[in-house]
């Protein structure tokens, strides 16, 4: 080994501490980097595989009734490939043992045996048989949750007729990866589930014989959707067609495709903030290096090295520091990429994983940790070549202070020696000590941009579910009924107050845009649901004309005042012409008001309820529970109370561990930056805190001269940090944004102190580490040793 | 006779780095008077600067006892010894150490805003004749100017003992002689008991009384009848 190279070995192993610090900052980012992409390569594959054997649909719609005699038609259109009619329906089941009535969504199983698309995955027992009433096959979420397996059995209420069916098997299905029932924003096993049974059996419980409800499609390679989509609801717009929608739309997908994306954002924009942070350590921590050894340099230089030979020893030792970051990155990226996939998989309800690991996502991580470690380095080792050997020998000159407009303002202030001393030295190097500032406050943003997600969310549980939602439930009809359905429904045990709701599928129009959603209908007087403006917390009616959902609006690029065109999908293809009379902000779908009467009075149809909204009254809940079971008007309830405590849970369990990751994180970074900031001030000013304590200083008053001015930088740093947070808080919610669900930007002041804290906490702690050094300086061989 | 300032018995000190033990102090018993001009003399290595650094406070002693007036250094915990150099004790050293960032008054009065009864910065740097440069940065002062304003800091506190470590030797003889002037005008004025180490001979001459030590040890105390002015002598 050459003399040169065993210098490095010594001076990484000599610095080991900051070495190590810096090597887990950059480690971090490329943790991060591997994991996320590595995580979000995975499942993306698992998913893609996964829709292809399966033949998952590209396109489904809804109808009311629509004749199998359509399928040659719809199969004739260009770029299908795949055609499948099936029944879908809700219906209310009786768990035994269970009080709250649960809800299925039940899908046909054709009289093939097995779907031709959608084609769920058996993992357990069979596929009902044709013909066989009282067979079922389960979700495995929903057979999990209840301990279901073939054999066993529960009640369920088929349009009006109660019966007891039997688990034939239990199996996965690529469209409800992530399964949620409808008004719910979050799996709740327990109470939804979906489960199929023989097209037969469903046909003649629905008096859907040689009809269909629900139809998917899928497409040849390459087809665009928008023209299949538009003859596809031609067809169906007879027969009470919904409107078709394809994977962006489909809910499951959607939430899947949400997940990836934040994986995607989490790759691009955590990792280079570490590998920012650190190349600036680099540069900190070479340069005093280079500082310190300027001697050797100089001798370097005088024994016959050239620049580019000393110049290069410098960057192997960053290279070094680079490489132990990368390979802990690595290491730390495999497992976290695994154990995150398989978590993924199990939250999800995937068949099997397609665990990939691309050489490519470990390449680009190490690319980006060396290139950082060498940036961070060349700008340090600029000076080597500046250097004169003869220069370089002799010690250095004392470091010139000017007076500046900053220095005058500062005396002027008369300030004891110490504060002065802490003062100039900021003035005297004001790119470090901004960029030490920087590095502390990326600390406090990366807090506020990991932690502001739980302030959105507890804004969006109040907006959506406490102010804008006051119904304890929602009762679905199997079937539109008219508004005197209400008066039977207020007459079931234990409820209080019951409101009609009902939606129709419309596509609104303006200029060249357009938009298919359901219109709600609004009454004036009902208190349960309310059309509510988050923002300005008031109630908005839409009078004659139509509130839109605030994104909405933006699609349509409208504002209050505009008129847009609504064609009723259900009814015909006129385009009728309505004001916009408001906005209002929304976080789930998207949504349009429209009054009842005006509703009626466009479409020529009475108002038919398809929900009913009530206030229930607790003591009443069993009797309630069990007569909704028996009830062969409704086919679903959503309990809105168990929706709220469900979200609630889920977030409260995910706080806990995301509050743990990016405090660990956050301390990381300023632990890097602070103890490194502070051990170079050290070494840079061991001399003048030497002949300070000599002077009678004692340990505490020369501490605060060397840990005052990262006291002061961090002081700096925090609302720094807090506001770089808030804009990376805001950027993420807008790339979050989706047809699905909007969040609403919240950071609370808890979420900010939090940060603040956090920082302050790891700063403080590795100021006392430095401080230890201080206490234990030997005052004599530090005044000995020449600079 | 002048009382004694500082007094040692068997001050011994050893140095362990490793298996080595290098004794820089063999059992060295010494006395120092108070307005005395003291010069210590003797080649590196000699232990010198060891001894003016316990009796300093700045270092701590192997064996033996030493004391400041009545009080023993050698007993004295960390804080107290902190206390010591701040009341008592003026330092001046080869390289000046000098803050960078504060000016030659804000040098000095780093000193002042902590010391019990001192003088104005102004006066201090008026003592060692730099009142001209009084607001000017380390960097923009010459060496001797350098170590000139170190020893106005030293002074500013009215410290009972002046220790100087080799405090001309990093200046040519014109600016080194500037210096010792400044040191022996403050000793007369202010009758402050001076310790200079130093192995340059020359300066013997001006002192009261002369410390020779060789090998860990006293070899020779010599007391100048009388003494020379610092511009006569020969460097």
């Amino acid at each position: 080994m050459r003399a040169l190279d065993k210098k490095l070995v010594r001076d990484i192993r000599r610095l080991w501490a900051q070495s190590l610090a810096i090597a887990a900052v950059l480690a971090v980012g490329v943790m991060i980097m591997v994991m996320a992409f590595g995580t979000q390569r995975s499942l993306t594959e698992t998913r893609d595989t996964y829709y292809e054997r399966s033949r998952m649909a590209d396109i489904w719609s809804g109808a009311q009734r629509a004749p199998k005699s359509l399928l040659p038609e719809i199969a004739a259109i260009e770029g299908v490939a795949r055609v499948e009619a099936r029944i879908s329906q809700f219906a209310i089941l009786d768990i035994p043992g269970m009080d709250d009535p649960a809800m299925g969504q039940l899908l046909s199983v054709p009289a093939g045996g097995v779907p031709e698309m959608n084609v769920p995955v058996l993992r357990e027992g069979r596929f009902p048989e044709m013909g066989k009433e009282n067979e079922v096959m389960l979700a495995l979420a929903f057979a999990e949750a209840h301990g279901f397996g073939p054999g066993d059995s529960f009640a369920i209420t088929l349009n009006g007729q109660k019966r007891e069916v039997v688990v034939t098997g239990v199996a996965l299905s690529p469209e409800f990866i992530y399964t949620i029932g409808p008004g719910s924003i979050m799996p709740d096993d327990q109470r939804f589930g979906v489960m199929w049974m023989a097209e037969d059996v469903l046909a003649a419980a629905f008096n859907l014989s040689g009809a269909f409800n629900s139809i998917t499609l899928g497409v040849t390679r390459g087809t665009d959707l928008a023209p299949v989509k538009d003859a596809l609801e031609n067809i169906l717009k007879p027969y009470g067609g919904t409107g078709p929608y394809d994977r962006e739309q489909q809910v499951s997908n959607a939430f899947i495709q949400g997940e990836l994306d934040q994986l995607d954002v989490m790759a691009r924009v955590v990792p280079p903030i570490f590998l920012v942070v650190s190349a600036f350590l680099v540069n900190m921590v070479l340069g005093r290096l280079i500082t310190l050894e300027r001697e050797q340099i100089g001798l370097l230089k005088a024994l016959g090295y050239g620049d580019a030979e000393i110049v290069w020893h410098y960057l192997k030792l960053s290279l070094g520091i680079g490489a132990i970051g990368v390979l802990i990155g690595w290491g730390a990226g495999y497992v976290l990429s695994s154990v995150m996939a398989n978590i993924y998989v199990e939250y999800f309800k995937f068949p099997y994983l397609v665990f990939m690991q691309r050489p490519s996502v470990y390449a680009i991580g190490a690319a980006a940790g060396l290139f950082s470690a060498m940036l961070g380095a060349l700008l340090s080792v600029r000076r080597i070549a500046r250097l004169s050997p003869a220069v370089a020998m002799s010690p250095p000159a004392p470091t010139r202070f000017r007076r500046g407009i900053f220095d005058r303002l500062i005396t002027f202030f008369r300030p004891r020696q110490p504060t002065m001393m802490i003062l100039r030295s900021i003035g005297r190097w004001p790119v470090r000590a901004a960029l030490t500032s920087f590095g502390i406050s990326l600390s406090a943003a990366i807090i506020v941009a990991g932690l502001f997600m739980f302030d959105s969310f507890d804004e969006l549980i109040d907006i959506a579910f406490v102010q804008a939602n006051r119904q304890d439930a929602i009762l679905d009809f199997a079937i539109p009924r008219p508004e005197s359905v209400l008066d039977d429904i207020e007459n079931l045990p234990g409820v209080m107050v019951a409101e009609g709701a009902l939606t129709m599928p419309a596509r609104l129009y303006h200029e060249h845009y357009s938009r298919t959603i359901a219109v709600e209908g609004y009454r004036e007087g009902n208190r349960l649901v309310r059309v509510f403006d988050g923002n300005e917390r008031v109630d908005v009616k839409p009078e004659h004309g139509i509130v839109l959902a605030e994104r909405l609006a933006d699609h349509l690029q409208v504002r209050t005042g505009d008129m847009i065109e609504v064609e009723f999908l259900q009814v015909d293809d006129t385009r009728h012409k309505v004001i916009v009379t408001g906005t209002v902000s929304q976080f789930f779908g998207l949504s349009a008001y429209m009054d009842n009467d005006n509703l009626a009075a466009l479409t020529g149809r009475a108002p038919q309820m398809l929900m009913a909204n009530v206030v229930i009254d607790e003591a009443f809940e069993k009797e309630l529970y069990q007569a909704i079971k028996d009830a062969p008007a409704i086919s679903g309830i959503t309990l809105l109370s168990q929706v709220r405590r469900g979200f609630d849970e889920t977030i409260k369990e995910s706080a806990g561990i995301t509050l743990t990751v990016y405090t660990f994180l956050a301390a990381l970074i300023a632990i890097g930056v602070v103890y490194n900031s502070a051990r170079i001030q050290l070494s840079e000013r061991a001399r003048e805190l030497a002949s300070l304590r000599i002077l009678g200083f004692t340990r505490g008053e020369v501490s605060y001269i060397l840990l005052g001015e990262l006291f002061i930088l961090t002081i700096v740093a925090i609302p720094l940090g807090l506001w770089i947070g808030y804009g990376m808080a805001a950027a993420m919610i807008e790339s979050f944004k989706s047809d699905l669900y909007a969040l609403p930007l919240i950071v609370t002041d808890k979420t900010y102190w939090r940060a603040a804290l956090v920082v302050a906490g790891a700063s403080l702690a590795s100021a006392l580490i430095v401080r230890r050094r201080i206490d234990r300086m030997d005052l004599v061989s530090v005044m000995k040793t020449r600079e | 006779m002048a009382s004694r300032v500082f007094h040692t018995e068997g001050i011994t000190k050893v140095y362990r780095t490793g298996n080595v033990e290098v004794h820089a102090l063999r059992g060295v018993d010494a006395e120092l008077f108070m307005g005395e001009f003291t010069v210590l003399l003797g080649a590196s290595g000699s232990g010198k600067s060891t001894l003016l650094n316990i009796l300093g406070g700045l270092d701590s002693a192997t064996a033996g006892k030493a004391w400041f007036r009545d009080k023993e250094l050698t007993a004295m915990r960390e804080r107290e010894l902190t206390r010591y150099r701040r009341d008592h004790v003026g330092f001046v050293f080869q390289f000046y150490n000098l803050v960078p960032s504060l000016t030659a008054r804000e040098n000095v009065a780093l000193v002042t805003e902590v010391a019990k009864d001192p003088m104005s910065p102004e006066e201090a740097l008026e003592r060692v004749g730099l009142s001209a440069r009084i607001d000017h940065f380390p960097a923009e002062l010459s060496g001797g100017e350098q170590q000139r304003v170190a020893i106005a800091r030293a002074i500013a506190k009215r410290p009972e003992v002046l220790l100087c470590d080799e405090p001309t030797g990093a200046l040519d003889s014109k600016t080194g002689v500037q210096v010792l002037e400044a040191l022996d005008r403050i000793n007369r004025d202010l009758g402050t008991t001076t310790v200079i180490i130093t192995h340059n001979a020359g300066i013997r001459a001006m002192a009261h009384r002369v410390i020779q030590i060789a090998d860990g040890g006293i070899a020779d105390v010599v007391v100048n009848e009388t003494r020379i002015d610092a511009s006569e002598i020969e460097w």
